[in-house]
């Protein structure tokens, strides 16, 4: 497992309240000390806009925000920085899509999507909630049918009829990690019977791309969103991910200043990929905070950090389903992978060319599952809003709710459940306080 | 301190809320619900020849704190006038409790009042 102690020391969050167990990091993560201090530096000492500046302050801020963009691209194995655009979230993201390709959908045809997406893939896909009238038409869809894959009790996609389920089918809006099972789908597999039926398929990284090695190639993703305050960035900052292919033909999604190359009275020409897709002045602050929290993951190494949570996910389920009357969603153990790492120091990064096959690191096995350290979990006769509240009264953050996926926790019949989730900074020692909670909480309500 | 909230009265209203279940013969009866956190309160009112609350029930799902006021609410409102009823506040309703209701739970204590609100307005 990664050494935490050493970890927590990066994160100034932990100075400022040295007793927080934070098990909320699905919701956002922490920041370390080198994302700050890279905003800040950016503010302080070369805080002027990006490109068409002249002046040597302008083009230090251009190369650190244009240099994020290709420390994304390596990050997640995009071909071209032309392919990498910076958005907001991965909500923006998503949006993007369905306000460009998303028009090129129209009646006869499908979007399929997922009983366990976040409303962030399922909202921009659906129609409008009023009048009737726009209902038969929606904007972004134009009448399109939205499919689902069902959720099995387990939690894993029931992909048993997916032939059948891609039939016209134009867009797979998928994701790849569950924000309330933890469950990873094999999004892989998914896309190359989606290409073999002639549909893209957008993977909503957004859960993934913190936790695991993600690498578009290998995936043979069409669009790939994610955001990056779920990984160690500032809020405020994501990326949309797209072949370039398909995005050279799409028409951009907000107009304004930075996306024209030349604009006249009767019309203007659109800039080059990928600045076609960014109007206006973007976030510099934060896409360099991005650039600043891969290089902190990649110093570790993702599939270190991913070893660590895999550790803690059969921790937290092993401890978890020792108590009666707790049950947790989703698969109740891990799929099989290879042991932990040995020791408690972190391994030397790996080399660029040495990332681990995703097979090794247990995911991607038959069936496409595998597990992340998130437990969305309920107490009998205990509302997890009571679960949260007296948590929080012991130091231990978790989150209580729906979790932005209303459909999922109709399909099991919870209106909301409590959830915790790891990420690198969290030991085994913060699932005990967590376990601690709850036995304390089964004793109030006894 | 959100663990002042969990007082044993209020653990005890959740625990066996008075005036829990369906009314027959209700003259009034709403539903509220709080989607955000799945909670639903269903109230029934009945009024006796004085215009008085002669009966009141409540059904539904909540955490401790709103199930608790619906509890404390249902006692409170029994023999009260249309009118006296129709005056009851977010603050009456607070007092009941008797405890600090953080500001995230607010609207947890105040569905049920919501729900009385509602029923006395629907005949």
């Amino acid at each position: 497992m990664l050494s935490t102690e050493t970890i927590k020391n990066d994160f100034p969050m932990f100075k400022a309240n040295p007793k927080l167990v934070y098990l909320d990091s699905t919701a956002t993560s922490l920041k370390p000390q080198a994302v700050i201090d890279a905003e800040r530096e950016y503010y302080e000492q070369y805080g002027v806009n990006v490109h068409r500046g002249v002046y040597a302050l302008s083009v230090r801020a251009t190369d650190a925000y244009e240099g994020a963009r290709e420390k994304v691209r390596k990050f997640i194995n995009a071909k071209s920085t032309k392919e990498i655009i910076f958005t907001r979230n991965a909500t923006e993201a998503i949006n993007l899509v369905a306000n460009t390709f998303g028009k090129s959908i129209g009646r006869g045809d499908a979007i399929l999507t997922t009983e366990m997406e976040h409303h962030s893939n399922i909202v921009p896909w659906l129609p409008p909630p009023t009048p009737s009238a726009l209902r038969a038409a929606p904007p972004n869809q134009g009448g399109a049918e939205l499919r689902w894959i069902r959720v099995t009790d387990n939690g894993e996609l029931d992909l048993s009829n997916l032939g059948e389920l891609l039939k016209g089918v134009k867009l797979v809006a998928i994701t790849q990690m569950s924000n309330v099972l933890g469950m990873v789908n094999d999004v892989k597999m998914i896309a190359k019977k989606a290409h073999s039926v002639g549909a893209k398929i957008l993977v909503d990284a957004a859960q993934s791309t913190p936790h695991m090695p993600v690498d578009v190639q290998d995936l043979d993703a069409d669009f790939l969103v994610f955001s990056g305050h779920k990984m160690l960035a500032p809020t405020g900052i994501g990326a949309l991910y797209a072949k370039q292919e398909i995005l050279q033909d799409l028409p951009p999604f907000l107009r304004g200043g930075d996306m024209i190359l030349e604009v006249t009275k009767e019309g203007a020409q659109w800039n080059e990929l990928p600045w076609k897709f960014e109007a206006g002045t973007p976030n510099i602050a934060g896409t360099i905070g991005l650039g600043a929290a891969i290089d902190y993951l990649q110093k570790i190494g993702m599939d270190n950090v991913w070893q660590h949570e895999q550790e803690l996910t059969r921790y937290g389920l092993e401890q978890l389903s020792q108590i009666s009357g707790v049950k947790v969603l989703g698969a109740p153990t891990t799929p099989a992978a290879t042991p932990p790492l040995q020791g408690g120091v972190t391994s030397p990064p790996p080399t660029a060319d040495a990332r681990p096959s995703l097979g090794k690191l247990g995911i991607g096995r038959a069936g496409g599952a595998g597990r992340g350290a998130i437990f969305a979990f309920t107490i009998d006769g205990v509302h997890p809003h009571d679960i949260g509240s007296i948590l929080d009264e012991q130091g231990v953050a978790i989150r209580a709710g729906h979790h932005c996926a209303m459909i999922l926790h109709r399909k099991f019949g919870l209106p909301a459940t409590a959830r915790a989730s790891c990420y690198l900074y969290n030991s085994k020692k913060d699932i005990d306080q967590l376990v601690k909670g709850i036995i304390k909480i089964q004793g109030m309500f006894a | 301190m959100s663990l002042a909230m969990y007082q044993q009265n209020i653990l005890d209203h959740y625990k066996y809320p008075r005036n829990f279940g369906p009314l027959l013969g209700a003259q009034h009866h709403a539903h509220v619900a709080n989607p955000l956190c799945g909670d639903e309160l269903d109230f029934f009112l009945k009024f006796d020849e004085q215009e008085k609350i002669a009966a009141v029930k409540f059904t539904g799902q909540g955490c401790t704190i709103s199930i608790a006021s619906a509890s404390m609410l249902s006692e409170k409102i029994k023999g009260l006038s249309r009118a006296e009823s129709e005056k009851l506040t977010k603050d009456d309703v607070l007092k009941l409790l008797g405890v600090e209701v953080n500001p995230a739970r607010l609207r947890c204590a105040t569905l049920s009042l919501e729900a009385v609100q509602q029923a006395l307005g629907h005949h």
